[in-house]
């Protein structure tokens, strides 16, 4: 009952400061501080959307796609990339290390290599939305493999742990805190990287849409598909923390927040 | 059953000669300088020897954890020096899953102590009923305090089928309040069910009322000072604090350690 005042005390300032915000610019527009084909008016926006939002949908149906595809397959990689990293010390050693050089390549230099080499398809898309995805979820999971409570680690050694059910039932479990972090970050990245990689060369994609309209002068359809974009990031950053909430329960509710 | 002991039962730990020494040349250290003792079946042994003594490499050495330099571990007759899984363990820190229920901690250690799965759903119901945490079996470890935590982490280690103890300072983490109502609970529970115990403390008082020996060592290189026998008849309470002779025996034990600790001080240059 006292919880839902509480949240929706939270929740108001921001609504009212973006309101705001948003009033401003649309009294802006219409006074004439800007011209309305350089910064379009938020109603004119709407407006637009709404004329045009059959087309709009389809090229987030391919930006979800894209997306999706990037971000989990992104998230596997990281996954078993990370347990394999944990698990042969060999690996470790050798890997390690470039796997870190690698995140100083800006993504988007490879971005034409990939396209020459695979074409305009699919799959270079999906490769480099993988590629901006797996770092942050392989080096959180690899943390939390590699520090587990030490305590823990001890006693279950002394009572005779095999190397597979401490990877499976305490290092794995440990990992997973982290392994939402990394979630977060990528759910995230995956929606940006999505975006450039449809810049590079599609016909699909609010991406290109973006681009075929900013070309085009038509400043509304541009903004109407950022918002969209935004929106789809917001909404995956809130998925993966929804799966967090439901899949990490044992965590005190204090720790949590 | 194992009430009847007698001298010709096999000792379940037999520590022979262990040396162990970290490091090498001059900066070379030993912490166990060629300790020998062993525990009967059903026999509650007790370690007491000043901090930094090696007492826990000495149970990292007994659970296979560390290799010692030389010597050997002996339990129920077999060599396992450097092996691991025969012993079962409670540490100082509860060592709970934290996303495992109460219940479900006690049957996965059971599980990796070689107990069959549906055996332990059994007993661990049973046995988190008559310590009375029967109504805390399906709840995380964050919800139970410190003093609840140690029993599910004694009761553990009880279940599992390992006929030796060892119990790693289990109440060092508690208030003293805590404490002294920890030994007496344990006291009854083992009383009832005599097992094969070895426990590392640091508290005279707890020794003596927990144990029928105790085993004192000196400070590093750790050997073995003395042995003392607890005359004291089972089962007992609390009325032993007030006795002269556990007042006398504590003294006793109490100018032991304190030699002890001069005498390492002295050897190593005051590097304690």
């Amino acid at each position: 009952m006292g919880n839902k005042r509480i949240v929706w005390s939270k929740i108001w300032p921001p609504i009212a400061v973006l309101a705001g915000l948003l009033a401003c610019w649309q009294a802006a527009v219409t006074g004439g501080v800007f011209d309305q084909w350089i910064v379009p008016s938020p109603v004119s926006i709407v407006q637009e959307a709404v004329k045009i939002w059959p087309r709009l949908m389809e090229h987030t149906a391919a930006t979800v796609q894209l997306t999706l595809l990037g971000f989990v397959g992104g998230s596997a990689v990281g996954f078993v990339l990370a347990a394999l990293l944990h698990l042969i010390p060999g690996v470790r050693t050798g890997v390690y290390p470039l796997l870190v050089l690698s995140q100083n390549i800006p993504i988007i230099v490879i971005g034409p290599i990939l396209t020459m080499l695979l074409g305009y398809g699919l799959l270079p898309k999906v490769l480099l939305v993988m590629m901006v995805c797996f770092f942050p979820i392989s080096v959180a999971m690899f943390s939390g493999l590699a520090n587990p409570d030490a305590q823990l680690r001890n006693y279950f050694q002394m009572i005779g742990i095999s190397k597979w059910q401490l990877f499976w039932r305490l290092e794995l479990p440990h990992a997973t805190v982290h392994l939402f972090s990394g979630l977060k970050i990528a759910a995230s990245y995956s929606v940006l990287s999505a975006v450039v990689a449809e810049w590079l060369g599609t016909k699909k994609g609010l991406g290109s849409f973006m681009l075929i309209s900013s070309k085009g002068f038509m400043p509304e359809r541009v903004f109407a598909a950022v918002i969209i974009i935004i929106a789809l990031s917001l909404t995956l950053f809130g998925l993966v923390n929804l799966a967090e909430r439901l899949f990490i329960r044992w965590r005190p509710v204090k720790e949590a927040e | 059953m194992m009430s009847d002991r007698t001298e010709n039962h096999p000792n379940t730990l037999q520590v022979q000669m262990i040396r162990k020494q970290f490091g090498k040349g001059l900066a070379s250290k030993e912490v166990l300088g060629g300790l020998s003792l062993s525990v009967a079946d059903g026999e509650f042994v007790s370690i007491i020897g000043p901090s930094g003594s090696g007492k826990s490499t000495l149970f990292q050495v007994i659970g296979g954890l560390e290799k010692p330099s030389s010597g050997e571990i002996w339990l129920d007759g077999k060599e396992t020096t450097g092996e691991r899984g025969h012993i079962s363990y409670m540490p100082q820190q509860p060592a709970l899953l934290p996303w495992q229920t109460v219940a479900g901690n006690i049957e996965f250690s059971l599980t990796v102590s070689g107990v069959d799965r549906k055996a332990t759903k059994l007993k661990t119901k049973e046995w988190l009923e008559r310590i009375g945490l029967d109504e805390y079996a399906d709840a995380y470890p964050h919800v139970l305090s410190g003093g609840m935590l140690q029993r599910v982490s004694f009761l553990r280690a009880l279940l599992a089928p390992q006929h030796l103890m060892l119990l790693d300072e289990p109440f060092g983490a508690l208030d003293a309040l805590t404490r002294l109502q920890m030994q007496q609970w344990l006291m009854s529970i083992w009383e009832e069910n005599r097992r094969s115990v070895l426990l590392i403390t640091h508290s005279i008082e707890e020794a003596l009322f927990l144990s029928d020996r105790i085993v004192v060592l000196s400070a590093s290189p750790a050997v073995v000072l003395k042995e003392f026998i607890v005359p004291f008849v089972r089962p007992r309470s609390e009325a032993l604090w007030t006795d002269p002779r556990f007042n006398e025996m504590k003294q006793q034990i109490y100018e032991l350690l304190k030699v002890g600790v001069r005498e390492g001080v002295c050897s190593h240059g005051g590097i304690n």
